[in-house]
């Protein structure tokens, strides 16, 4: 009888093209997602090495780290910017690449529109010049990001030289309670695992809280994984998976069958885990993070910690320096924090259940004077769900921006950026120094925290937003 | 790619850990489409003023530090984004080495890709490292090391050692060693194995389009 594994053994089995003596094995790669920063030098390397893109049919690209999300029949005001959307049209036309273009209804935030089109399917390998392709994990895929030169390596290839990941599995017992949501949970594991806990792995999220997340929850978590250093996360695909993808315009034809397939996928009873951690989902409060990396975060009901008692003398460093940049003092309590600026947007929470979490926190309120608030759908098939589901006039009528689709502030490379000193509740994925905009000030919460720090002006509590409201 | 064998340089010592690549090329110097001409915006936010003179406090702009081409830093070095840029930036500045106690997955892969070498050295070796450098800066003097990728050694050159030696080894993975060595060029490597490629999409119903996009 054959060993159990798990899931992450069934795709890299099936995916291994050759491991010849003294090289690295070599992985096949189903799908190549492809947008226009990390694209450009890809593609021009091909042209000088006169190489082809060797599966087109499974190559799809589209703008979005870069793009305005203001009216998109303006041309693009940063030339430069202009200038990398136009070089990845003339690479998609010349090397007979998909692309899901500005004007394109389905255009949108890559990790968006891979599992929203049905591009994303269980079983697949998935790369991205993103390291938050890891999102694609959510469908039972092996999905990690790549650098520029591997980008090239699988245009030309449709392969990627990888040495196995070890495989490390986060097991999420019982139920998140009211008020907390994915984005929470994944938070607190960072906080716990540290930003580097996971380097090396590939996570698996498993146990009864994961199974009872929906689809776009799921995404959420595996979202992040990167930001506890593994370069994938994934979910064993299941009935939740199944009702996600059927009917999307990228699904097998055959949808049946697939599942068939599908249902084979999941970790074999008694398949080992080099590495298994337990949490318990009950104990986790909403979330805020207080410094520059992911880890540095704490409920909503805490205080901003006063990093010189921390014992690790780099963590104690790294504090120290985070505090002086975020303008904060050890010992305050979270909910005493005013903002300046809500964004809820990003490939980690831009779906529609992100928005429609957040429309029911602001629903019937108004931002408060002193914030400026943006809402930036993740696609363009998120924007008009939301719109028909009247989203949009919750947002505008409270006061918020309704913006186009793109990745927006949540990196800044275009025009939707912090100035100095401001303070931000970002339902994005990174706090980094300057991320949002030099001297910005990033915190990281879920659709729901920031939608109630828009209203508040400062963090509150969402457990208590009703009574609160 | 530029081979990677022995290489012997001044030290910079950056002694911060969990430096993320927003840090080392943060990303409005992203929208450039060339590989080249990145190294001015290395560490942009951290080396310069807001009026564009250098930081005279940031590590890399001490005077003994000018011309480093062999980064030391603390652990989780290179976090964050997948962006290339950042290996581009620092190698464009002049550096062929990274040393420090681990490094973040993505960052460390695409090292390899453009010829400069992480280099895994324990905790305490980098502290040992950060301690040299302190000293030799505060003699206004330079730290030099040198690294030979074969025999997997980092060392401070013998003369300079003064009764002090400091000689440590780093593992690589021997593949992308042996290509880092040879200067390689990784697509060819793997395109020397199109048969098993093509056999492999043949046995999984994916039909033969080797008349790729564009020839």
């Amino acid at each position: 009888m054959p060993a159990p594994r798990t899931l992450l053994d069934k795709i890299w089995d099936e995916h291994v093209v050759c491991a010849p003596p003294g090289e690295l094995p070599l992985l096949y790669i189903d799908r190549h997602l492809v947008h226009e920063v990390t694209s450009p030098q890809a593609f021009e390397g091909l042209r000088i090495a006169g190489r082809g893109v060797r599966r087109p049919e499974a190559t799809f690209a589209t703008p979005d780290h870069n793009v305005p999300t203001t009216d998109r029949r303006l041309p693009i005001a940063d030339l430069i910017s202009r200038q990398q959307i136009d070089t990845l049209r003339a690479n998609c036309r010349e090397f007979g690449v998909r692309l899901f273009d500005l004007d394109d209804a389905d255009q949108g935030i890559v990790h968006v529109i891979g599992p929203e089109l049905g591009i994303t399917q269980p079983g697949m390998t998935i790369v991205c010049g993103d390291s938050h392709t890891a999102t694609h994990g959510a469908l039972g895929a092996l999905a990690f990001g790549i650098g520029t030169s591997e980008v090239e390596h699988v245009l030309a290839t449709q392969t990627l030289r990888q040495a196995k990941p070890r495989s490390l599995e986060l097991r999420v017992e019982g139920r998140l309670g009211p008020g907390v949501t994915a984005k929470d949970l994944i938070l607190h594991l960072i906080g716990r695992l540290s930003t580097e806990g996971g380097t090396g792995f590939v996570i698996e999220y498993t146990g009864s809280c994961i199974r009872a997340l929906r689809m776009e929850e799921r995404m959420t978590v595996c979202n992040m994984s990167i930001e506890a250093g593994a370069r994938a996360g994934m979910i064993a695909p299941d009935a939740v998976t199944f009702d996600y993808l059927r009917g999307r315009d990228h699904a097998p034809r055959d949808f049946d069958a697939a599942v068939a397939r599908w249902e084979r996928l999941p970790s074999d009873p008694g398949a080992a885990y080099e590495r298994v951690e337990v949490f318990d989902a009950a104990a986790i409060v909403p979330q805020v993070t207080w410094g520059t990396n992911p880890a540095q975060v704490v409920g909503v009901d805490g205080r901003v910690p006063d990093p010189t008692t921390f014992a690790d003398p780099f963590e104690r460093d790294s504090g120290v320096r985070a505090l002086a940049y975020m303008g904060l003092t050890g010992g305050t309590p979270i909910v005493d924090i005013p903002v300046d600026r809500v964004f809820i947007g990003s490939c980690t929470n831009s779906r529609i259940e992100d928005l429609r979490e957040a429309a029911r926190t602001v629903r019937g309120h108004r931002v408060a004077s002193r914030v400026r608030a943006m809402v930036v759908p993740g696609s363009g098939r998120v924007k008009r769900q939301a719109e028909a589901e009247g989203l949009d006039r919750v947002f505008l009528d409270a006061g918020f921006e309704w913006r186009e689709a793109g990745c927006s502030m949540c990196l800044g490379m275009n025009p939707d950026t912090l100035a100095p000193g401001e303070r931000c509740a970002s339902t994005s994925n990174r706090n980094f120094e300057g991320r949002q905009g030099k001297g910005g000030r990033t915190h990281l919460v879920s659709p729901a925290m920031a939608a109630a720090a828009a209203v508040a002006g400062t963090f509150v509590d969402v457990r208590q937003w009703h009574d609160h409201a | 790619m530029q081979p990677f064998t022995i290489h012997a340089g001044v030290v910079a010592a950056l002694d911060r850990a969990n430096v993320d690549t927003d840090q080392i090329i943060p990303k409005q110097f992203l929208k450039r489409i060339e590989r080249t001409g990145f190294g001015r915006f290395l560490f942009f936010d951290w080396r310069f003023l807001s009026d564009g003179t250098p930081d005279p406090r940031f590590d890399l702009n001490k005077p003994e530090m000018a011309g480093a081409t062999i980064l030391l830093a603390r652990r989780n070095f290179g976090c964050g984004s997948s962006r290339e840029h950042a290996p581009w930036a620092l190698a464009d500045y002049g550096f062929r080495a990274v040393i420090a106690p681990s490094f973040a997955d993505i960052f460390h892969s695409n090292c390899f890709q453009n010829g400069m070498l992480p280099v895994t050295l324990s905790e305490d070796a980098v502290d040992e490292l950060f301690q040299r450098a302190a000293a030799c800066s505060r003699e206004g003097r330079p730290l030099r090391l040198s690294i030979d990728l074969e025999s997997g050694v980092v060392q401070v050159p013998e003369a300079e050692a003064a009764g002090r030696p400091f000689r440590h080894t780093f593992a690589t993975d021997p593949f992308r060693r042996d290509c880092l060595l040879r200067g390689l060029d990784a697509i060819a490597l793997s395109l020397a194995h199109a048969d098993r490629i093509a056999a492999w999409e043949r046995s999984h119903g994916i039909g033969a389009p080797p008349a790729p996009s564009r020839p």
